[in-house]
């Protein structure tokens, strides 16, 4: 138990392994995926976390957000940097829901004459 | 360029060593340095060669950075007496250190800067000087790019970042744009191009609360970024971890993030960095003559371990080889991720 009410609190990014309390088979098989998934390959690990920085702002993850912003700083990205993969994860927000005006150009299409 | 009072002149309860050693001891870190050295078969903590010795000048600089471990400034009076540069300069004549690394404040600000570097280029020793570039502007001091050239000193420069946001964030405004031009300076005079044997090397410390980015990959970045903006090549990029005393403890205190910032750092502790801390090769020798393990724990006021000799005037050379590092908290700083020195990442 904790001592406050609130749905997302910072200090409980830190004790994210609480959760492999339940299934510490599974909390064993997603780290191994996720640190394979993270490390170094045909993608940087410096892409890699802007990926998740943007990832995180589209799911929008608070923990995942302060996660991936010390990474992307510590992987040497700047500020510029950083705001501009947010922006991309809104932009592909904004665009998903405005894509949508096809769906509705569609059926405007139906129901009129 | 803008400069701020020091702790000291603003009277800040953390000025002293003493306070700031007390401030981190009441954080909680999960484990202490020791603990973290015992589990790594590496406590106690000894020397493994005694190669350079670091001569901390005086605490007077031009500048008043915002992470200064040493909290310098114009306002700081420290100064190397006569005494102690002498006592320097002969057991760097009587005993075998490779290098001299000359640091401050701004060094070159010592009335003795010269003599220093004559003295010890005369004996053979490789010379460093931590120039913090902006001095290399000021007109008193036009003429240490030709001077440090002609003592073949290798120059460690402090530039946080390859943009001027973040560099004048960190150091005062206008400190980029000076510091570039003391970088093309000292690239007319053959710094950093092959083959001169002028080693020009750069620093960067993080410009917040986070550790450094992987050197190697900094340094290609910054190679393309400064070559490409402003024609300047260097040799190396050494990064190095902000060190939670001092002036960036202030910071993380007043940005309530001491604890979160302690907490990485242990959290990165990495054992093959600890086994290759600079503390383990080197002296350091403070304004008044005190010798000490590292420059932060001269700040700390942590004096090297009590059974050796503890002034340059005492200097011997076994029993300090043997001595036991004082560590603390802050130690931390030196042995997060890549690890952290005077000579930037280890390697590990």
């Amino acid at each position: 138990m904790t001592d406050h009410a609130n749905y997302y609190h910072a200090p409980d990014l830190a004790r994210f392994s609480e959760v492999g309390k339940g299934s510490p088979e599974l909390w064993k098989a997603f780290n191994a995926w996720y640190g394979a998934v993270f490390a170094e390959g045909a993608l940087t690990a410096r892409e890699k976390a802007l990926i998740a920085l943007a990832v995180s702002h589209a799911v929008q993850c608070p923990y995942c957000i302060d996660a991936y912003t010390t990474a992307s700083l510590e992987h040497g990205s700047n500020e510029e940097q950083m705001t501009e993969a947010v922006h991309v994860a809104a932009a592909i927000r904004g665009g998903a829901s405005l894509v949508h005006g096809v769906q509705m150009r569609n059926h405007l299409d139906r129901l009129g004459m | 360029m803008a400069v701020m009072p020091t702790l000291q002149k603003q009277r800040h309860p953390l000025a002293g060593g003493p306070a700031q050693r007390l401030r981190l001891a009441a954080v909680p870190t999960g484990r202490t340095f020791e603990q973290a050295l015992a589990q790594s078969a590496l406590w106690p903590l000894r020397p493994t060669g005694l190669e350079v010795l670091q001569i901390n000048v005086g605490k007077k600089c031009n500048q008043t950075c915002s992470h200064c471990h040493v909290d310098a400034g114009p306002d700081r009076t420290e100064m190397m007496s006569d005494a102690v540069v002498d006592a320097c300069l002969g057991v760097l004549a009587d005993h075998p250190f490779g290098v001299l690394d000359i640091t401050g404040g701004a060094p070159e600000i010592h009335p003795a800067f010269q003599r220093i570097v004559e003295t010890a280029a005369g004996l053979g020793r490789h010379v460093i000087d931590r120039c913090n570039l902006t001095i290399t502007q000021l007109p008193n001091y036009r003429y240490l790019p030709g001077f440090l050239a002609e003592h073949r000193v290798e120059v460690v420069a402090s530039l946080p970042y390859f943009q001027s946001k973040q560099t004048d964030a960190q150091r005062g405004d206008g400190v980029f744009d000076a510091s570039i031009t003391a970088l093309q300076e000292l690239n007319a005079l053959g710094y950093g191009r092959p083959g001169s044997g002028l080693i020009l090397n750069l620093v960067t410390n993080p410009v917040g609360a986070f550790l450094p980015p992987p050197q190697a990959a900094a340094e290609r970045e910054w190679k393309e970024r400064l070559g490409r903006g402003y024609g300047i090549v260097f040799n190396q990029l050494f990064t190095i971890t902000n060190m939670p005393i001092s002036r960036f403890l202030e910071h993380l205190d007043h940005k309530e993030q001491t604890e979160a910032y302690l907490g990485r750092l242990v959290q990165a502790f990495n054992p093959a960095a600890a086994a290759g801390v600079m503390c383990r090769g080197m002296v350091s020798v403070g304004w008044d003559g005190v010798l000490y393990d590292c420059d932060f724990n001269q700040q700390l006021d942590l004096p090297v371990d009590a059974r050796v000799p503890r002034t340059i005037f005492e200097f011997e050379r076994t029993s300090l080889a043997a001595r036991e590092i004082a560590v603390g908290p802050h130690c931390f700083g030196c042995t997060a991720g890549s690890g952290s020195s005077c000579g930037g990442a280890l390697n590990v």
